[in-house]
């Protein structure tokens, strides 16, 4: 009793300072150890603002341009006589006409748009100034004409791509020095182009066919879009969905509530984590082992690569729905279970609802890294050149298909620079779906949030 | 049996009151988690309409043995469960005992009030719709009223059923808590340190409502505060290092224990 009224000692040894107003040594040195920890801390925070945005900007200077196009309108009179000769109209007949027969009748046109607009370029045959135009001209002009048939023997004004070259040369990236030196492009055809500018035929628009044009061939960059790509990726990320988020939770709440603690559990879990550490290409030679090898399922097809996205995703999306079942608070479980629910109902009831804002946000960003992943696609052959779009789910699952990381991944091997700009523009699409994606996570945890 | 009774009735008018029948019984209860005993051989008998209490101090097990009750230790793994534990004469530890029918009749209430993050109404319907008991939406507004209408909480929030529970003050969580657990219609409420968490005046309002609530229910309660075991118990245990101490009316284990170590705990000697 007499203990609690005696005080405690002060503690020796702490030396009793004049003023509060003056710092003493060890004041200083702790002061000193405060500043310079925290000035490492802003330099480390500035440094990585300054590489982000130097890789935005890089980026963006890049890619911006290969949302513009530049075009030219040309009046194409549909010659019968080269188009069908046999005169019925008859789509087999039609079908066998190529591109070749194409390409006259759009020399024509132009020669007689220079005509109309007495546009005299010296030293320019009507050959080399068709040239101006795009090789994809011509295919464009015969999928029209097998669309409609009906049209043969009339004129139809098309507004067709520009070379490349003359692409670039309205976004800077060819000059009259370089197209001198450029045996693809000369400087004659510039010229023609700065007329046909000046004449409103040549138009610079927004490059819708960026979005829904399928790849194409090295020599016509200009015609290369992410069309096959973006619904490559949207099919694979459905796949990834469809089975990682049902299989990752349900192994998450058997880990997390039922399954008894051993060894065996222990050993699950460590490899679990081990899992989401391993480096996504030798996922890749699993899918090109099993999926492709032994269960025979067709190459480039968007059901193999979400079936590896899949197996990559599911360590990421199990560690964080263990994570959120987790931060549940115990009181909620025993609440329900106090009042005679069953452990199935108090999960499925309390725990997982609570869970969700966690749950939904991991399943997000696995698929976000999923819709970013290049190697293990490439292993499984996406990395091909594929035109065709592939078929509605779900066929089309099972046809062959694009990724977008993989487009840009292939655009950057190719020769011409105008694959950089497309490249660089498919990065721009990738960034923006992940930055919507990212920010449909925050909204659902935002919104599903409560507090308890 | 029979003689035993008529000699009781007899003596009733100035005699101590007969002693209720026996709803839950202790036998031989041994609690373990893991290598470590946390209850040694403990033996009590829970008298119907009734409230017992369990006092001690911390780490004595009395919690543990409450959470035997209905079972509730089941949900740690290493803990295991020797003795016997009846309900109205049924081994509550026996295999074929279904758990959930189990706590659907001995509900409880627990330290920290913990409302499932939902409307009031649907914290109280919540239970009995999982039990089948209720399923028209007027069958849940009855149970919903009288529920905490017992729970004395009805006039407070009759005008806002539809609002989290969350938001409610501690005293009343707590009483949506004891509402929620009523809402079953159990045989047995545990509660574990209900009033740990309150303030005073909140704590006199629940004291008041276990003692209403004992003439339905049967109340076993564990507190840390002697008075309050005084205030509200009729029956109280003394729980001392995994062992029972002492069992008996209250009015006899405070005014004269037979154990020194009751004694000392309730003066505030030790604990």
């Amino acid at each position: 009793m007499t203990n609690a009224t005696t005080r405690l000692p002060t503690p020796a040894g702490v030396p009793k300072s004049g003023s509060l107003l003056v710092r003493g040594r060890r004041t200083q040195k702790r002061h000193a150890a405060e500043f310079r920890f925290r000035m490492m801390g802003l330099a480390a925070v500035v440094f990585g603002i300054t590489a982000l945005f130097g890789l935005l900007a890089a980026i963006l200077s890049n890619g911006l341009s290969s949302f513009q196009q530049t075009s030219v309108v040309v009046d194409v009179f549909l010659d019968p006589a080269k188009l069908d000769k046999g005169g019925k109209r008859d789509l087999e007949e039609l079908q066998k006409v190529t591109t070749f027969a194409y390409a006259p009748l759009i020399q024509n046109g132009l020669t007689k748009v220079m005509e109309d607009h007495g546009i005299v370029v010296d030293g320019l045959s009507d050959k080399k100034a068709a040239e101006l135009l795009s090789k994809e001209a011509p295919a464009q002009l015969r999928r029209y004409v097998l669309a409609n048939p009906a049209k043969i023997g009339e004129t139809v004004s098309f507004s067709l791509l520009a070379n490349g070259r003359i692409d670039g040369y309205y976004k800077g990236r060819v000059s009259m020095e370089s197209a001198a030196l450029d045996r693809n492009v000369s400087p004659e055809q510039l010229m023609l182009a700065d007329k046909l500018k000046e004449a409103g035929v040549l138009t610079t628009s927004f490059n819708v066919a960026f979005f829904t044009a399928p790849d194409a061939s090295d020599t016509r960059p200009e015609a290369a879009g992410l069309g096959v790509a973006i619904i490559g990726s949207l099919y694979m990320m459905i796949i990834v969905l469809c089975l990682a988020l049902p299989l990752g939770v349900a192994a998450s709440i058997y880990l997390e509530e039922f399954a008894p603690q051993n060894k065996w559990t222990d050993l699950i879990e460590v490899n679990i984590s081990n899992l989401a550490a391993v480096p996504s290409i030798v996922f890749g030679i699993l899918g090109l082992a099993i999926f492709i090898n032994y269960a025979g399922l067709p190459q480039s097809a968007p059901v193999v690569g979400g079936l590896v996205l899949t197996l990559m995703t599911l360590p990421t999306i199990i560690i964080a729905t263990r994570a959120a079942l987790k931060s549940v608070p115990p009181s909620i479980r025993d609440a329900a279970l106090g009042i005679g629910a069953s452990k199935m109902q108090s999960i499925f009831h309390h725990v997982l609802p609570l869970a969700a804002p966690g749950i939904l946000t991991g399943t997000i960003i696995g698929l976000a890294q999923a819709l970013g992943e290049t190697a293990p696609l490439l292993l499984i052959g996406m990395v091909a050149f594929v035109r065709e779009f592939p078929a509605a789910p779900p066929e089309g699952f099972f046809d062959p298909a694009a990724a977008l990381p993989v487009q840009v991944y292939n655009w950057t091997q190719r020769g011409d620079p105008a694959f950089v700009e497309r490249a660089s523009g498919a990065i721009i699409v990738l960034l923006i779906f992940l930055i919507v994606m990212n920010g449909i996570a925050i909204l659902l945890r935002r919104r599903f949030e409560r507090r308890w | 049996m029979n003689m035993m009774s008529e000699g009781a009735t007899e003596k009733a008018v100035n005699a101590p009151q007969p002693l209720p029948t026996v709803k839950m019984k202790g036998e031989d209860v041994c609690v373990f988690y893991g290598e470590k005993q946390a209850l040694y051989n403990v033996n009590i008998d829970v008298r119907e309409n009734s409230v017992t209490a369990l006092i001690g101090p911390s780490g004595c097990g009395k919690s543990t043995f409450l959470r035997c009750l209905n079972r509730m230790n089941d949900t740690i793994d290493i803990c295991r469960v020797a003795g016997n534990i009846t309900l109205d004469n049924e081994n509550i530890y026996d295999p074929a005992i279904d758990v959930v029918e189990l706590r659907a009749r001995v509900g409880m209430v627990f330290q920290k009030p913990n409302p499932f993050p939902k409307s009031i109404y649907e914290n109280i319907v919540y239970g009995p719709r999982i039990h089948g008991l209720v399923t028209t939406k007027g069958e849940m507004d009855e149970v919903v009223e009288k529920s905490l209408t017992r729970a004395g909480l009805f006039n407070e929030v009759k005008d806002r059923l539809h609002e989290p529970g969350t938001g409610l003050s501690g005293g009343q969580q707590q009483r949506l808590c004891i509402a929620r657990a009523i809402a079953v219609s159990p045989e047995v409420i545990l509660m574990d340190e209900p009033c740990s968490a309150l303030d005073p005046i909140a704590t006199a309002t629940v004291e008041e409502l276990i003692d209403e609530l004992r003439e339905n229910f049967t109340i076993v309660i564990v507190t840390h505060s002697m008075q309050q075991a005084a205030r509200v118990s009729q029956r109280t245990a003394m729980f001392h290092l995994g062992n029972l101490v002492e069992e008996g009316d209250t009015d006899k284990i405070f005014t004269n224990p037979d154990d020194p170590r009751t004694q000392d705990y309730i003066t505030g000697r030790f604990g």
